[in-house]
Order: structure tokens, then sequence, then C-alpha cells
């Protein structure tokens, strides 16, 4: 009789999932790398794709020459106000329908109807009500915030555990305790989600609603650079842009991590 | 302060809407510094009793009332949870200081009271943490800390040590009933193991199955202060057994019929 040794090797080897850590930078400066090649070689005119060096120099000029902050600055108030109404009635409407059924039975339909809205449609709207200033594009932007709030805040407080309530209620707490010490808590993890989500919202109108009614501000810059053909003002719009949502999306996890300390990860 | 439990009826609607009678003409007291057991078959309804007890549940029929001399800043009754129930984003100090708030005890009160009981349940050194860092029997240590705080006039415990492993409540049970000692906290002890309701309590009142009603209540005259040599003496097994031969019958008809009904009727 022949004896046999079978070894036991693991078999889940190619389930695992390395992280290539120095691939993932390679992958973002090869990609840059190409770009200035293809435009460096004269391949594709300068006029349709600025070479990332020229966009980086033309970026360089609007700073010391001011007018870049001059279009910031005019964005940036307008995502502050409309991001900070939208997400701040966003989240006490969705605490109240959450917590309160009557709230739940009045508001709930409202907003099932009113979602659906592309809420860009509305600027028009809202500019005969509001006129063209500044308003209206905060208006909007704060619209497109509320909706995902809402309903994020809305699902956090149905998902609070009945038995930490229940808890709560034992040792005393009223609805109001209840509402600050367990249901905000609760809440927490997916009111951010809809922060983060609601801060994609965000750019996205203030661009649109910028580029149909406004004098100032990045997306009105990049729609004039483009009717001027100024290509490379043009790109350096959109990386600010991108900027912007990469450091909003930063920032909020940051936020996330203080506030909510006490989670596993 | 006593509390009474007098002649309270419950019934749920089951899924299919027909009426299930989970308790029935319950009565039986707690007398101060009680220790009584709570005992009987899954699907009696001793949760949903206590939850009645608690005000955390309506009755069908009946009343629970506390009668005494009421002091005021002290709540009728506080309850440690079998799935321990903390909050998450409080500390240890914060969840144990919960009650407290609630009573609006404040100060260098609400610190001097928090310091006691954490103290006592052995938490001094882990008032910082979060419950997720600490094991099941330090977080239900915080469990019972929560409720000690605020000295209610009758403890409830349900089934406070089963989610824990067998040598881990072994030792909570000899805690818990060293802070009895102490304290002389009255206590109403829910349980489904015989051995744990005849080792901690001075009575054991035994529930039947569906519909829950007390089919006796047996007195435990074993030696105090309780020690773990005493579960082989007579009294301890006799007691034991008389419960046993009470609820065998009962246990082996929910066994067969399986978790049909959740016992919390939720």
């Amino acid at each position: 009789m022949v004896v046999e040794r079978l070894i036991v090797v693991d078999r889940t080897a190619f389930l695992r999932r390395p992280d290539y850590r120095t691939v993932r930078v390679l992958a973002l400066v090869g990609l840059l790398m190409l770009w200035e090649a293809i435009t460096r070689t004269g391949w594709v005119s300068s006029l349709f794709l600025p070479a990332p060096s020229g966009v980086l120099a033309e970026g360089y000029d609007m700073v010391r020459s001011g007018q870049l902050f001059v279009h910031l600055d005019a964005s940036l108030a307008r995502l502050a106000w409309g991001f900070g109404v939208g997400a701040a009635t966003g989240i006490s409407v969705g605490i109240a329908v959450g917590f309160f059924s009557l709230a739940d039975a009045v508001v709930q339909p409202i907003i099932a109807a009113t979602f659906p809205i592309p809420k860009i449609a509305l600027l028009p709207l809202l500019i005969l009500w509001l006129g063209i200033g500044e308003a209206s594009k905060v208006a909007v932007v704060a619209l497109g915030v509320f909706f995902p709030m809402a309903i994020n805040t809305y699902a956090g407080v149905r998902q609070a555990d009945p038995l930490l309530i229940r808890a709560a209620v034992s040792f005393g707490a009223g609805p109001w305790s209840i509402i600050r010490k367990v249901v905000v808590p609760s809440a927490l993890p997916m009111v951010f989600a809809g922060l983060k989500l609601g801060a994609g919202i965000a750019l996205l109108l203030l661009v649109a609603a910028e580029q149909i009614a406004a004098d100032s501000g990045i997306g009105f810059l990049i729609l004039q650079s483009g009717n001027l053909m100024e290509t490379t003002k043009l790109m350096v719009g959109i990386v600010v842009l991108s900027l912007l949502g990469v450091l909003s999306h930063w920032a909020l996890g940051g936020l996330e991590r203080a506030v909510i300390r006490w989670r596993h990860t | 302060m006593r509390v009474v439990v007098e002649r309270v009826s419950k019934t749920f609607a089951d899924r299919r809407g027909r009426d299930v009678v989970a308790l029935s003409q319950v009565d039986f007291a707690v007398e101060p510094q009680e220790f009584v057991a709570l005992l009987g078959p899954s699907g009696c309804g001793k949760s949903t009793l206590l939850n009645i007890i608690a005000g955390l549940l309506p009755v069908t029929s009946g009343q629970v009332y506390f009668e005494g001399e009421a002091r005021p800043g002290r709540p009728t009754s506080a309850t440690v949870f079998q799935e321990f129930a903390l909050f998450p984003w409080r500390t240890v100090r914060a969840n144990v200081e919960f009650g407290l708030e609630e009573l609006g005890v404040s100060g260098i009160d609400r610190i001097e009271r928090t310091r006691r009981y954490l103290d006592m349940t052995g938490l001094a050194g882990f008032e910082g943490k979060y419950p997720h860092q600490l094991s099941g029997g330090m977080r239900q240590r915080v469990g019972i800390a929560r409720a000690l705080a605020v000295e209610p006039a009758v403890l409830l415990l349900d089934e406070p040590f089963s989610a824990l492993d067998a040598q881990t409540r072994t030792l909570m049970m000899d805690e818990l009933l060293a802070i009895w000692e102490r304290t002389r906290q009255s206590i109403l002890y829910v349980t489904h193991n015989i051995q744990e309701a005849v080792f901690m309590a001075d009575r054991v009142i035994v529930l039947s199955r569906r519909p829950g009603e007390v089919l006796d209540v047996v007195p435990i005259k074993l030696g105090r202060p309780r020690r773990e040599s005493q579960q082989t003496e007579a009294v301890f097994v006799q007691a034991a057994d008389r419960i046993w031969g009470m609820i065998k019958s009962q246990a082996q008809a929910a066994l067969l019929e399986g978790e049909a009904l959740s016992e919390r009727g939720v």
C-alpha cells in the first residue's frame, strides 16, 4: 500500500485583496503624464485640451490676480448658505417625521410627491419668486440638499434601537430627552451619509444655477471661459470644482469621526 | 415600598389577530429588602410581567401599585435588561449617570452617586470606556450600576446574565448577591434557570406556561450570605426538585411547540 500525504493548502488565497498603495498613486500620476504628453506632442491641440502644466500655471495666475477668488467667494457663499439652510431644515424635518407619527402622516406624502422633481427645473420659478439675485440660487441649492437630508435622517431615526428607547423610558426619559439622547445619536451615521450625498448635490445644483443665471461664481467662470474659447481657464474652473468636492468629502469625513467617537472602527 | 401585582392579566393579538393570553390573574407582592425570583419556562410571560411592572407595557386588566412610604426623588423601579441596552455613544460613566440626569440629580451629588455605584459594581478604572470596548460581563455591570444608581423602590432584572458565558454568570451572581447584602435593595429577578433562582432568592414565584399563572410560591430557607457550597444542601436540592417537578411537563410542551410566539409579544 502506498502511503500518501495530502498537505492542506489555503484555498482562500485568491480571495484576499491586498492594498496596492503605490499603484493607486501611480495610476493618477500616469494619467496626468499621459495627458501632458498628448498635448506636448501636439497630437491634440491645446485649444481643446490644455496640458496639466498649463492649467496649473493659469490657476496660479488667476490666484495672483485675485480673479479666481472673486468667483470662488461667490460660489462658496451660495454653497454655505444653501447647504446650511437645506441641511438644518432637512435634519429637523427628518427627526420630526421619524419620531412623531402625526408629522409623518402630514409630511411623508408631500415629500413623496415633490422629491422626484429635478430641483434645477424649479430655478425659473424661484427666480420669479425671489428675484435674479443670490436668494434664488441659494434656494435651489437648499432644496437639493433638503431632500436627501430629510430622507436619510428619517431613515436614521426609524432605525433607532427600540430597546434603547425603552431603556431610556424606563429611566424616566420623556419625548425630548429621548430625541436628544437616543434618537439623534442613533441617527448620526445616517445623517452624515446624507450630508455627504447633499454636498455632491449642492455642488451640482450650484454650478447649474450659476450657468443659467449669474454673473459670478465658478459655474459662471466655466461657462464664460467656454464661450470665449479660453479652455485653460475653463479647466481651472473644473479643477477647482473637483477640489471642492474632494475637500468637502474629507471635511465631512473628519467631522464624522470627531462626532461619532463611539464607533467600533 | 412594597410592590403589589394584583390580578394582572395580559392579552396579546398574535399575527393572525387571535387573542393570546400571556398572563392570567397574576397576584403577588415583593416586600422591601426582599430578593424574589420570577421563574417559568420560556413563553410564560415573565418578561411581559416585568415590563408591566416597569411601566413599559399596559395591562389588559388588574393593576400594579407601590405602597408604603414614598421617598421623593426615588423612582418606583429601574430595569436591568437581558441585552444590556447600554447607550453605545455614552461612556461607562455617562451610562451610569443617565438615570440620575433624568431624575434631575446634578452637580456634586450626581458625581458622588455615580462614583459610589461604579465602585460597588467593580467598574472603577473603566469610567472612560465605551460599551463596545467592554466584555459582556463588564457591560452588564454597567447595566446594574445604571439601575442601582437611581435607588429604585424595586430593582427589576430581566434574565440579566443569560447572555453571558457560564463562568462569568456564576461570578456575576455572586457579585449581585454581595451587592444585595450591602444595599438590601429589593429585587425582582426574572429567570428560567431553577438553580439560579433557588440560589439567589428568598422566594421563588413559579409561573406556568401560557396563560402565565402563578403555580406556586416557594420560600427558600437557605442561610445568608449564600455560598456556592449550599447548592449541595438538602434544602436547596429539595426546592430545586419541587420546582422542576412543576414545570417539567410545561417545558417539554414548549420544546415541541418551538418559538411559535415571542415571549416579549411586542
